[in-house]
């Protein structure tokens, strides 16, 4: 494990302890815009208000502590590294039936802003449909596409493109 | 070669930097010129007459607004004319009868537009112009207008209308208006939207809405007394119609999911929009005055983006049906479809967000090629597919009510700007706020008279 990771990790072990108690959205969504990456992990939110950290595999804590999942251009395909994520968020969910997530659908700013939107929601109703087969609630998930219009990286090139065409999980516990 | 050539052929060429903005002050919009046509008409308009009698009537000893100036740079703006430099007029005559037809010709002139303004005794101003031809020695137009202060300005657009109706056989769409969406920054680095219409010349813009959410396509009614649009300011999707007089709002779609792509009827009654509430995205027409949808398709893929044929007889919409984004039309009355729909676009792996020219003829759409998102226009009837434009992140064509221009939303040093091109790609211009984004650009129909 890498170092980087591994400071994810910690912040978001301690997010499971600090943070129990949090039925507010979390900013990902409100960050600031800047070129700078956004890593595919949310410092700071917390995985779930009855998360037993101690129990969790560790490559579990890993792919839970991940909350964007990534696509290609004008595609709503879920990648299998994504789809260890998806698991791992599933497993949370159905064993947290208190839980509830947002799926928030996005595109990079190519193409058409209302096809964007579509593509957007496309993208988070393929996550929606991964977790429900592993056993979430449909009543547990809601998605909401904002296309083009709220963009993770300013940019006009791939490099911020990548990481604007996503599904950002994010986690609201009762 | 005359002087007049040497100037027309260089504006063809090259960015010529004109900035059409006298003050800049009145528009929050500046429009730049980017590219003339070689061959447009040369024409001259001499700076109108101004009858006021000075001081002792408490009246300017100036005109409120330099007619000639505003149609000069209507005329220029539209691509087709190339106004001579006012530094290079043959003299100021205001009337037909002081013209010295054979100065102007020599000048390389074959149209000449002179007029007054004049103030009378009740406030308001009287405007009147000729439209001259050089080489007949004739008038081809002629107009007494009465205005107000407030209105000269429109009435200097309603003059251009007449010139471009006499010289070139279709009515001008200077007197129109174009709405669109701004994006800046606030103190505390929020984003602000705001939604905005303007005269065709990005002057005297009025915010209609301003909000810290998304805010996206607008669609002017076609009495071009309300706006549809999408907003975000309840967090998801929801579609409004507001007045643009009162400033009423009310949400007339807040379905689960996407509500979006709102499309004004031709007729004004129904709005076609995008709904997901059925599972994916698909196309609606909803009734305004009964609040009912009926559903248009029916499919797995997205369906999104309907336009209106101008008979209201079908839509034109985008679908990933096929494999990628493609135009498709589907025939619609009130029930919902009418058969089934037919692909319109084959060139291209990427082709949407439809907006239809006026006569119907012709399809402005967001086009990729080479990885460039552009605008182009189908022919209907034969199919032939033209792009209009060279750069890279091109969207939400929307067709001038006379067909002549498009705007379009484009990226231009990292900012987003509105541009403006004619439909034979041969004219340019582009609008940009002073600093932010502008974006989602409408023109609106013809005003009612």
């Amino acid at each position: 494990m890498n170092k980087w990771l591994s400071i994810v990790l910690l912040a978001s072990m301690f997010g499971i302890m600090a943070g129990c108690s949090s039925t507010t959205k979390e900013d990902t969504t409100a960050q600031p815009e800047t070129s700078s990456a956004n890593t595919d992990t949310t410092s700071g939110a917390d995985v779930g208000s009855t998360g037993n950290a101690t129990e969790m595999a560790n490559g579990q804590a890993d792919a839970l502590s991940k909350r964007v999942i990534y696509f290609e251009f004008d595609s709503s395909d879920v990648t299998s590294e994504a789809r260890d994520i998806i698991s791992a968020h599933a497993q949370n969910l159905s064993q947290n039936s208190r839980l509830s997530l947002v799926l928030e659908g996005h595109a990079d700013e190519r193409g058409t802003r209302e096809y964007n939107i579509a593509l957007g929601e496309r993208r988070a109703k393929a996550v929606k449909q991964l977790l429900v087969v592993q056993g979430v609630q449909a009543s547990q998930i809601q998605v909401i596409s904002f296309g083009e219009e709220r963009p993770a990286a300013v940019g006009h090139d791939e490099s911020a493109w990548s990481l604007n065409r996503r599904v950002e999980l994010l986690y609201s516990g009762s | 070669m005359n002087k007049l050539r040497r100037f027309i052929i260089p504006l063809f060429l090259v960015l010529v930097g004109f900035s059409a903005v006298v003050r800049p002050g009145f528009a929050a919009l500046t429009i730049d010129i980017t590219q003339g046509i070689d061959g447009a008409l040369p024409v001259a308009v001499v700076p109108f007459k101004w009858l006021g009698t000075g001081p002792t009537q408490g009246s300017k000893t100036e005109a409120p607004e330099n007619i000639g100036a505003i149609v000069a740079s209507d005329l220029r703006r539209s691509g087709r004319f190339a106004p001579v430099p006012e530094n290079d007029l043959v003299g100021r005559p205001s009337h037909g009868s002081e013209v010295n037809y054979a100065a102007w010709r020599a000048l390389g002139v074959d149209n000449l537009i002179v007029g007054h303004v004049k103030p009378l005794v009740d406030g308001t101003y009287e405007v009147q112009f000729q439209l001259l031809d050089m080489f007949k020695a004739e008038q081809l137009a002629g107009y007494k207008i009465l205005s107000r202060r407030s209105n000269l300005r429109r009435t200097a657009h309603q003059i251009s209308d007449l010139i471009y109706k006499a010289l070139m056989g279709v009515n001008g769409a200077f007197d129109t208006n174009i709405c669109y969406v701004t994006v800046t920054h606030n103190r505390q680095k929020e984003k602000v939207y705001r939604l905005a219409i303007a005269d065709s010349d990005g002057y005297n813009e009025k915010v209609i809405l301003e909000t810290k959410s998304p805010l996206l396509s607008p669609s002017w009614s076609p009495n071009g007394l309300q706006l549809a649009y999408v907003s975000y300011s309840r967090g998801r999707p929801e579609i409004y119609v507001q007045s643009i007089l009162t400033g009423q709002a009310k949400r007339v779609a807040s379905f689960a999911g996407i509500n979006g792509a709102p499309a004004w009827s031709p007729d004004g009654k129904s709005l076609a929009l995008t709904l997901s509430k059925d599972g994916n995205a698909e196309i609606y027409i909803q009734n305004l005055a009964r609040g009912t949808t009926q559903r248009v398709t029916r499919n797995s893929a997205i369906d999104t983006e309907p336009a209106w044929l101008p008979d209201g007889s079908a839509i034109i919409f985008t679908s990933d049906r096929g494999n990628g984004p493609q135009l498709y039309q589907v025939e619609v009355d009130s029930q919902g479809a009418r058969g089934r729909p037919q692909r319109l676009t084959f060139e291209g792996g990427y082709n949407a967000r439809a907006s239809i020219s006026p006569d119907g003829k012709f399809v402005a759409m967001v086009h990729r090629i080479e990885g460039d998102f552009r605008i182009a226009v189908l022919e209907r009837e034969s199919g032939y597919l033209r792009v209009l434009t060279e750069s890279r992140l091109d969207e939400s064509p929307s067709f001038a009510p006379n067909g002549s221009m498009i705007i379009y939303a484009t990226e231009y040093n990292n900012r987003g700007v509105l541009s403006a091109v004619s439909v034979d790609g041969r004219a340019r211009q582009r609008l940009q706020l002073s600093e932010g984004d502008v974006r989602e650009p409408a023109w609106s129909h013809f005003k009612q008279k």
